[in-house]
């Protein structure tokens, strides 16, 4: 058996803290298998909920948003095509932003009771998002299937912007899981942000018009504007063009909002329980 | 070796006393109304707590460590720093050696999920490799006794298995250094008998263990030392008997003696009135509380102010559960006025672990009492074993040790 000391102090938390992350993976595989599986325990449609969630989501914004407000006259392609990438990576963002905002309080039980690298929670919080995302992109194919649109080879960078999206959810649900251990009002704010929040971004309308507009650049502040241009640009290629102007915000925000996020959460977690 | 070293450790608490403003929306109305026009008269007062002040204790690699205090002085802190789950204020701990805490069975189960599910969760939450649960799955379910119930949902099992299962995968950790807080307070006793022995074969094999429980003969029979804590300090840390002693003499609340100078305020009526009544136990084998190998003798001292009455004198021991262990009189003779005295030996090996009450009632004339003085005096017998690896309550309302149980071996094969 290695050697393994550990000291502890006021202020300091342990050394070799990412080695121990490093060590305990085993546990973050487990703890987002967890989150998967309960979600979906004695539920009798079990995992096809997470179809049918993606389904009637693109279905009503496709007809809020085509029909209702007219925007599908602009597209050359059945204006599904281009709600399918918004939701894709807004279900998962919203998902992993959840989770991740209430992953220290809802496993306060962990936190109060053993110790292991406390970063490993928001970590795992996202397996239930994915496995959202990857059965959203199954159904873009059968839809792609059904209007006989063939995807652009640009769809293997996708992985890439679920990633970012992810980051992006990670930087500022750390943040606020981070606070909300204090302040629950935290809890309070983010169903409200994720309630709202695809009226900001486009989601399931295209903003390419209004890129000249003086508002633009800060619309551009909010991180999923830019996966979500990015993902449209994966799944439908010629359609939709890679949208710098939205994408290096997003990157700056991912870089900068999770490296805040660590350093904040790490200065705190060790008085979490006091708090708890 | 040291495993552990414990240097000036500190936990301070800030707690805040708000005053509760206001009791409903209209006073909270007018009063933030009120505050806007005045000047803030109520504040929030902080108070400092000192969960534990200035701890220091070595703890050498297979020491076995009971830690004792009543509730409050510190000792779930204490485990909580050494855990890691809180960081002290001050001081600092070095710790050498894999590391394990339970400080609840059962830690990170998930009511939705299975039995076997909740195993390969909760062993890794505890830090085991899932190749390590799965080589140790069939012994952790056959000794939490669930086979038939692994694909049940936990939040079907009774409280009993769910802590069994608990205990079961802690058991298969195998850390160099083991935290363990009052988890056995739960289970029947078959199953406490279990654990106790699980942490007897651990504490055999040369690890650390750390073990806080309120049942001070468990203490007693695992931990070769102990560390008493008493409002955040250590008050004494050393040989496990010394300090269990310190610590019982500390709880105890129990009289053993009452006293009164003068008939004037002395309990009783005009007939007769207690003087004195007191137990002394007769140490024995350097023991320096009383435990159920020590001899009583219990004094009894009473003015009589009739003259020439027949009297006895009866004496009740009552158990904490307030059932009458015996009653037992003496032979009624003819006094005059004065002092009487009268003894009771109880001897050792007789009565069992536990709380005990002396009633004495003065008897005229063999059918008539006169007096009845009720709880005079009360003791505690703590317990002493040898030769059993088993560390649950005694049963029995006495344990007369001397009277034997004897087994021979019969003639012949079957």
């Amino acid at each position: 058996m290695e050697r393994n000391e550990v000291v502890i102090k006021a202020g300091k938390s342990a050394l070799n803290y990412w080695r121990e992350v490093w060590r305990q993976r085993e546990l973050f595989w487990i703890l987002g298998k967890r989150d998967v599986m309960v979600r979906y325990k004695q539920s009798v449609l079990g995992i096809a909920w997470a179809l049918i969630r993606t389904l009637l989501t693109t279905l009503v914004m496709a007809f809020a948003f085509g029909k209702i407000a007219k925007l599908d006259q602009s597209t050359s392609i059945p204006y599904i095509l281009v709600v399918i990438p918004g939701v894709i990576i807004w279900l998962f963002f919203s998902q992993c932003l959840l989770q991740i905002s209430n992953s220290i309080v809802g496993n306060s039980n962990l936190v109060s009771k053993v110790y292991f690298p406390r970063i490993i929670i928001p970590f795992s919080s996202f397996l239930v998002g994915l496995l959202d995302a990857v059965i959203a992109i199954i159904f873009f194919f059968v839809v792609c299937l059904y209007y006989q649109f063939l995807p652009s080879w640009h769809i293997i960078f996708a992985p890439v912007f679920l990633l970012l999206a992810y980051l992006g959810a990670f930087g500022a649900g750390l943040f606020a899981a981070t606070l909300n251990v204090k302040y629950r009002d935290i809890g309070q704010i983010i169903p409200f942000v994720v309630q709202f929040g695809y009226f900001i971004s486009p989601v399931a309308y295209s903003i390419e018009e209004y890129k000249t507009k003086w508002w633009y650049p800060i619309y551009n502040l909010n991180p999923v504007a830019g996966t979500v241009d990015g993902m449209r640009w994966c799944l439908l290629g010629d359609y939709a063009e890679f949208n710098w102007q939205s994408f290096i915000p997003m990157i700056f925000f991912v870089i900068i909002s999770v490296l805040f996020s660590i350093w904040f959460f790490r200065k705190n977690e060790n008085s979490f329980v006091d708090h708890l | 070796m040291k495993a552990i070293s414990i240097e000036n450790i500190s936990k301070k608490y800030i707690l805040s006393h708000k005053k509760k403003k206001y009791q409903n929306l209209k006073e909270s109305v007018s009063g933030f109304l009120g505050e806007i026009f005045t000047s803030k008269d109520e504040e929030e007062t902080k108070e400092v707590f000192w969960a534990l002040q200035n701890v220091s204790f070595d703890i050498e690699q297979g020491d076995r460590i009971g830690i004792v205090g009543s509730n409050g002085a510190g000792k779930s802190t204490l485990l909580k720093i050494l855990s890691r789950i809180t960081e002290p204020t001050s001081g600092q701990v070095n710790v050498n050696g894999r590391m394990a805490s339970l400080l609840e069975v059962g830690t990170g189960f998930h009511p939705d999920l299975t039995g076997r599910e909740n195993i390969f969760l909760n062993g890794a939450i505890l830090g085991m490799k899932q190749q390590e649960i799965k080589r140790q799955f069939d012994e952790i379910v056959s000794f939490a006794g669930i086979e038939k119930f692994l694909d049940t949902p936990v939040k079907r099992y009774s409280s009993g298995m769910y802590v069994r299962l608990g205990f079961a995968i802690a058991a298969h950790l195998e850390p160099e250094i083991l935290i363990v807080d009052e988890v056995l307070a739960v289970g029947d006793s078959e199953f406490q008998k279990k654990c106790l022995g699980k942490m007897k074969d651990v504490s055999s094999s040369g690890r650390t263990i750390l073990f806080v429980s309120h049942n001070s003969t468990a203490i007693q029979g695992l931990c070769n030392k102990a560390a008493f804590l008493q409002k955040g300090n250590l008050v004494k840390y050393g040989e496990v008997g010394e300090v269990l002693h310190d610590y019982m003499t500390s709880i105890s609340k129990f009289q053993l003696q009452q006293n009164w100078e003068t008939p004037d305020n002395a309990p009783g009526n005009d007939q007769v009135r207690i003087k004195n009544i007191e137990v002394i136990p007769e140490f024995v084998n350097g023991s320096k509380n009383i435990d159920v190998r020590t001899p009583l003798k219990i004094n009894i001292e009473f003015w009589n102010m009739l003259e020439s009455a027949h009297l006895n004198l009866s004496i009740f021991l009552y158990n904490m559960t307030g059932e009458c262990v015996f009653n037992v009189g003496s032979q009624a003779k003819t006094f005059s006025k004065g002092l009487i005295k009268g003894m009771l030996e109880i001897p050792g090996n007789f009565l069992n672990d536990g709380s005990y009450y002396i009633s004495v009632m003065i008897v005229k004339d063999t059918a008539d009492p006169i007096y009845f003085m009720e709880d005079a005096i009360s003791f505690d017998v703590a317990d002493w074993r040898e030769g059993t690896n088993w560390y649950g309550k005694w049963p029995g309302a006495v344990r007369p040790i001397n009277i034997p149980v004897k087994t021979w071996k019969v003639d012949g094969l079957i």
